[in-house]
């Protein structure tokens, strides 16, 4: 039930988190130096801390969309139908978002 | 069956036009629909393409920009989040916000923040296609 609120949450989280992906491609069209200030702001905690956020809205917003489409299709009503899709979406999110950091920890951090 | 059609409250020019008590259709319905699968198809080749500019300079991220499948896959992906984002917003818009004026200002910001932020992405990335 909670759920369907977040989704909600999340999608509005991610309208202006829009901004960011805007900022950072005007950023990189615009020259080295916009650029490089891009990446210290996304490089600092409060960066991380917001694109870490995004990214977890970003999944969480995919997964919980997906579930959309099941019942859209006329499947996945039952109770524990229902139970199932929402925590798959839940634990889902969180852990692709953990796989995603470490992936592009892991390739990132090599250059 | 043609007898319940006698039997509808809904005039002829009503059913021709199939828009029903809203007068605008399910196109956003759709649209909402459409741009969700476009996504969940793209969103694998958009995490590697950020992943793939992590930690590079501004030449070397505009140079991977600047390819023809990176920059077609950013172009959809900002065009079909752009949009989806601007029917979601009007969804709350429309749920929330009961004060009728209010409500009009708000979606009008609404369409005016969602094209801003496709336009500046597309411009974006164009530029970065074509080196100006």
């Amino acid at each position: 039930m909670i759920l369907s609120i977040v989704h909600r949450a999340t999608g509005v989280a991610l309208y202006f988190g829009t901004l960011l992906l805007a900022w950072w491609l005007i950023a990189a069209a615009s020259g080295p130096s916009a650029y490089s200030y891009v990446q210290g702001f996304m490089a600092s905690f409060l960066g991380r801390l917001i694109v870490f956020g995004y990214t977890w809205a970003l999944l969480h917003h995919l997964l919980s969309g997906i579930r959309h489409f099941v019942w859209d299709l006329g499947y996945g009503f039952k109770p524990n139908e229902r139970e199932t899709l929402t925590w798959g979406a839940l634990i889902g999110g969180i852990s692709l978002t953990v796989l995603v950091w470490i992936v592009a920890y892991a390739v990132g951090g090599g250059r | 069956m043609s007898n319940a059609r006698a039997k509808s409250m809904r005039t002829p020019l009503g059913r021709v036009r199939n828009l029903g008590a809203a007068h605008s259709g399910t196109g956003d319905f759709w649209r909402q629909r459409l741009t969700a699968v476009a996504m969940t198809l793209l969103i694998v080749p958009v995490v590697v393409v950020v992943i793939m500019l992590l930690g590079r300079n501004q030449a070397g991220a505009a140079q991977i920009l600047g390819s023809i499948p990176i920059a077609v896959i950013m172009l959809l992906f900002v065009i079909a989040s752009c949009w989806h984002m601007k029917i979601g917003m009007q969804v709350v818009i429309e749920d929330y916000v009961h004060n009728e004026p209010l409500k009009l200002i708000a979606i009008m910001a609404n369409n005016f923040f969602s094209v801003t932020v496709a336009l500046a992405s597309i411009y974006a990335l164009i530029k970065l296609s074509t080196g100006v």
